[in-house]
């Protein structure tokens, strides 16, 4: 780890150029004009059709598979199941991982691929599927994961214990662990305690709901290197894993991302890719998968579902004194949830001194979940939120005084252990009750919620190059993906460093084969981490620029400085020279001393912390149940905004997607086990004439750790949102609803209930 | 095997002619048959309306056409909308410098049908503009940026 990054080299009073302007983004006209490349926009010579044979159970021991017939097909190419892939043992990463794409023993969902073909039309392809004959013994299923945690349950695995649990190693269970996390001592905080709310809550699984299902062709080459192109959140993870897989080499597998039509978490583990690759070696021609939308909801990772219960106690002035949890997450078939997000996030924003979370994570009949938007988190706080109101109305005290009561101000310590650096919650708090949605009365007949939230905003493995080519002008390597505008923000914070007009950079987001490992993009990780790397990279050729220009005038280094893109004499003393502009050295010096290029790669630190308020008013219809947003502001804490426009679009992204699974988003399943909302028909996100515009207030208080202050913007946004439409829609109708989604069924039970127990208002 | 239909259609004023299988789809043949894949695919039910394309003048879901049906018609589709970065369609213009796209998987099926409406109604009210769009699904944007696109492209048009 080669870094000159030692301290960032924030300087709050800078007079930045670039930085905080609202350019065009590089990657924008072929994306108006149709031009862009996403996962399903390729085609190569000779390619062939990929489909993927799915389970129709939710749980079946697999017998035997007859793929005779499929093969006998002209046009079939090649036909492969789990007996093509290596043996991985079950229960570790790779063998739930092969397990995944490929059932193996049992298929474990509707929607479980257990075969695929390739064929030379979609149509042999799909002909062939009919053709393959799997001879399932149908097992009783479980869905719910708290009826999954009961004795007497249909276990998934035989082998599978509970990790956390003493006496557990002799059980079969569903539960794949038991986490606990404390601070303090509970008992002693509730007893201090005026004032307790203790209340249940559940949540169901959503989707992350990318419009472009998963695409890709893997092309297996007749010497074994591998090429593969797919619309992925993480192209470095996904060769990493194939390799695990499929036992072959990294270096034999190059992965490049196309353009991502949206991912927002779904797009971090790989579905079609290790079928495509298989079907390609047999075959020895390229494969392209696509998968359907009906696949994309039956085969693909959704959240994960909840049923939990929060209790919060708190002092007649406001002071919180404890609080507790006993949560449930499901999984899917197999762990990997991410849940041990929620303990560390929940109620973190608030200076909590007794807590004491218990944690399960619950396996069952459903498509494995993957990330969303501050996996595992928003489910949770959306309970939080609940109670935190609740206390607040029940002694009396304004929502948001009653938040920055007990709100966490710089230096603080968390449970999980980091002390943060200057951060702004307390800042978005006073500026949600300084906003003109906050003054302005509720209107008649609807009802306001508040909510907060918070994410972690970690940086993490990144690598990336900056090539100063012999024009002067910049290109930058990044092994990153651009979920929605990276490549502009990364270009501007180069050509803030450099001193040169942003339109002088372009960034290209590379294959596997050309450069080191990069994590995933997700957790608002990217622009934060690639930010730094590049400023270090654009700092590097910056001293050899120096150097040269040293040289060619024969002076000391430190004679010669670098300021607004041009190098000159560090004061009269060191001579009378032309400063020279990064165009005038790279032309005189790149044929004679090769050329100035940096390249850094970190795991990247000093995350700055991220904070929300959300202020929503809600109308519900007392007829149909039906709930629709008013208004919606949100006031976050951003750092600073490097494209602001783009940073406010996260904001409304992230708000209206929270709106989606506040008010309709989940899966459905049927006594059988299968899901019966496979389509955007059924599973209804928000459309353009649900929702209301969303105002955004971004509030700058700069991570000093960032050279330009910068924080991750982007899973903030979603976090306090169902929370806000809950505690709006208990405002407008008297009770608090408790479980998700709040649709118009379950909201027409609580104003009945709200009737019979005289509280309702509307 | 069933032979495959001979089929001829313009597509943004050039003629093509194509082989597809009777049940195919209109955005199957633009996509996979012509390489033109700036038209989307996303849910091949109607309902997310990435595949949003003119046929005869009418905007229509290609995902709900099928390919025979398009003999002798004509298609506009996200490739017609300007010929180059000069050339851009005010709608255009204004989603690049408001920010009305995020990822752009969906951009040309609303730029397709955003241009339909102002055809229609020059002047659209936002209200008018959100229930015209409730047939494209946006993912990342929340619809806000969108919305103000078609607004502002509106105005720019109005003004000539």
């Amino acid at each position: 780890m080669a870094s000159i990054l030692e301290e960032s080299g924030f300087n709050p009073g800078a007079d930045l150029k670039i930085v905080g302007t609202n350019p065009i983004k590089h990657d924008g006209l072929d994306k108006v004009m149709g031009r862009a490349k996403f996962g399903a926009d390729a085609f190569l010579p000779g390619m062939l059709v990929g489909k993927i044979l799915r389970s129709p159970h939710a749980h079946a021991n697999i017998k035997s598979i007859d793929t005779s017939k499929a093969e006998a097909l002209p046009g079939v190419k090649s036909v492969i199941t789990s007996a093509d892939f290596p043996e991985k043992k079950a229960g570790t990463p790779p063998g739930d991982m092969t397990r995944n794409v490929m059932a193996r023993e049992k298929a474990l969902y509707d929607g479980h691929p257990v075969a695929a073909v390739a064929a030379t039309s979609e149509k042999i392809a799909k002909q062939a599927l009919k053709l393959i004959e799997v001879d399932y013994e149908v097992l009783p299923h479980v869905i719910d994961p708290v009826e999954a945690m009961k004795p007497d349950a249909p276990i998934l695995h035989d082998y599978l214990r509970t990790k956390g649990v003493d006496g557990a190693e002799d059980k079969q269970t569903n539960v794949t662990e038991r986490m606990v996390t404390q601070l303090g001592d509970a008992d002693t905080g509730f007893e201090e305690a005026d004032v307790i709310v203790e209340r249940s809550y559940d949540s169901k699984p959503m989707h992350q709901g990318y419009i472009e299902p998963q695409g890709c062709i893997a092309d297996y080459s007749e010497d074994g290197q591998i090429e593969v192109w797919c619309c992925t959140q993480a192209p470095f993870v996904y060769r990493d894993r194939l390799s695990a897989i499929l036992d072959i080499d990294c270096n034999k597998i190059n992965v490049q991302q196309s353009e991502l039509g949206g991912g927002f978490g779904g797009k971090t583990g790989f579905y079609g890719e290790p079928l495509a690759i298989m079907l390609s070696k047999k075959a020895s021609r390229a494969v392209k998968i696509v998968l359907s939308r009906i696949e994309v909801f039956r085969g693909t990772g959704p959240v994960s579902g909840t049923s939990y219960t929060i209790k919060m106690g708190c002092k007649k002035d406001g002071t919180i004194t404890a609080a507790s949890a006993e949560m449930i997450f499901q999984s899917g078939p197999y762990a990997g949830s991410m849940y041990f997000n929620a303990p560390n996030a929940m109620f973190t924003r608030y200076d909590l001194k007794n807590v004491d979370i218990t944690a399960y994570e619950v396996l069952s009949n459903r498509q494995k979940v993957a990330s969303f938007r501050a996996p595992c988190v928003p489910q949770i706080v959306f309970g939080v939120e609940g109670v935190v109101d609740e206390m607040a109305r029940k002694i009396e005290m304004d929502p948001i005084d009653f938040r920055l009561k007990n709100a966490c101000d710089d230096g603080h310590t968390t449970i999980y252990g980091d002390t943060w650096g200057p951060i702004g919650f307390i800042e978005t708090l006073k500026q949600a009750k300084e906003s003109d949605h906050y003054k302005t009365p509720v209107k008649e007949g609807e009802g306001r919620g508040i909510s907060t939230g918070f994410w972690f905003n970690r940086g993490g493995e990144t690598a990336a190059s900056l090539n100063l080519a012999p024009d002067g002008t910049v290109t930058i390597a990044t092994g990153t993906a651009d979920v929605a505008g990276s490549r502009i923000s990364i270009s501007m914070m180069a050509a803030e460093e450099l001193g040169i007009p942003v339109d002088q950079v372009r960034v290209k987001m590379v294959d596997t084969n050309s450069l080191g490992f990069n994590r995933v993009t997700a957790g608002s990780r990217t622009t934060f981490s690639v930010g730094m790397v590049i400023v270090d990279s654009a700092r590097k050729c910056i001293a050899e620029l120096r150097s040269r220009a040293a040289e060619m005038w024969d002076v000391p280094e430190d004679g010669v400085i670098f300021e607004d893109g041009m190098v000159r004499p560090a004061s009269a003393n060191v001579g009378d020279f032309e400063p020279m502009s990064i165009a005038d050295i790279c032309k005189k010096t790149t044929m004679s001393h090769g050329a100035i290029s940096g390249h850094t790669e970190m795991n990247v630190t000093g995350a700055g912390p991220g904070f929300a308020v959300n202020i929503v008013d809600v109308k519900v219809d007392e007829n149909t149940g039906r709930t629709d947003v008013t208004r919606y502001t949100v006031i976050q804490d951003v750092g600073k905004a490097i494209h602001p426009d783009q940073v406010v679009g996260q904001i409304q992204g992230g708000a209206i997607q929270g709106v989606g699974w506040a008010l309709n988003e989940e899966y459905i399943y049927g006594d059988d086990g299968r899901l019966q909302n496979a389509g955007f028909l059924d599973y209804r996100m928000p459309v353009a004439s649900d929702v209301p515009m969303v105002d955004t207030i971004m509030v700058e208080v700069p991570n000093p750790a960032h050279p330009f202050g910068l924080r991750g913007v982007g899973e903030v946004p979603v976090v306090p949102t169902m929370a806000a439409v809950g505690n709006a829609i208990g405002d407008a109708i008297g009770i608090r609803p408790t479980s998700l989604p709040m649709s118009p069924p379950k909201v027409l039970d609580i104003i009945e209930q709200a009737k019979a127990e005289g509280v309702y208002k509307g | 095997m069933a032979k495959r239909s001979h089929i001829t259609l313009s597509v943004n004023g050039d003629e093509y002619e194509t082989l597809c299988e009777p049940d195919q789809s209109l955005v199957d043949v633009l996509r996979n048959e012509l390489e033109l894949t700036g038209t989307k695919e996303g849910c091949s039910t109607g309902d997310c309306g990435a595949c949003s394309i003119r046929l005869d003048g009418d905007l229509v879901c290609s995902c709900l056409v099928l390919g025979v049906e398009a003999e002798g018609k004509e298609i506009e589709t996200i490739e017609g909308m300007a010929t180059s970065a000069e050339d851009l369609h005010p709608l255009q213009t204004k989603f690049l410098e408001i920010n009305g796209l995020q990822c752009g998987i969906c951009t040309p099926g609303i730029l397709i049908a955003a241009k339909a409406l102002l055809e229609k109604n020059p002047d659209p009210t936002e209200t008018e503009i959100r229930f015209w769009l409730a047939g494209n699904l946006c993912r990342c944007t929340g619809y806000d940026k969108i919305i103000r696109s078609v607004q502002a492209a509106a105005e720019e048009m109005r003004k000539g």
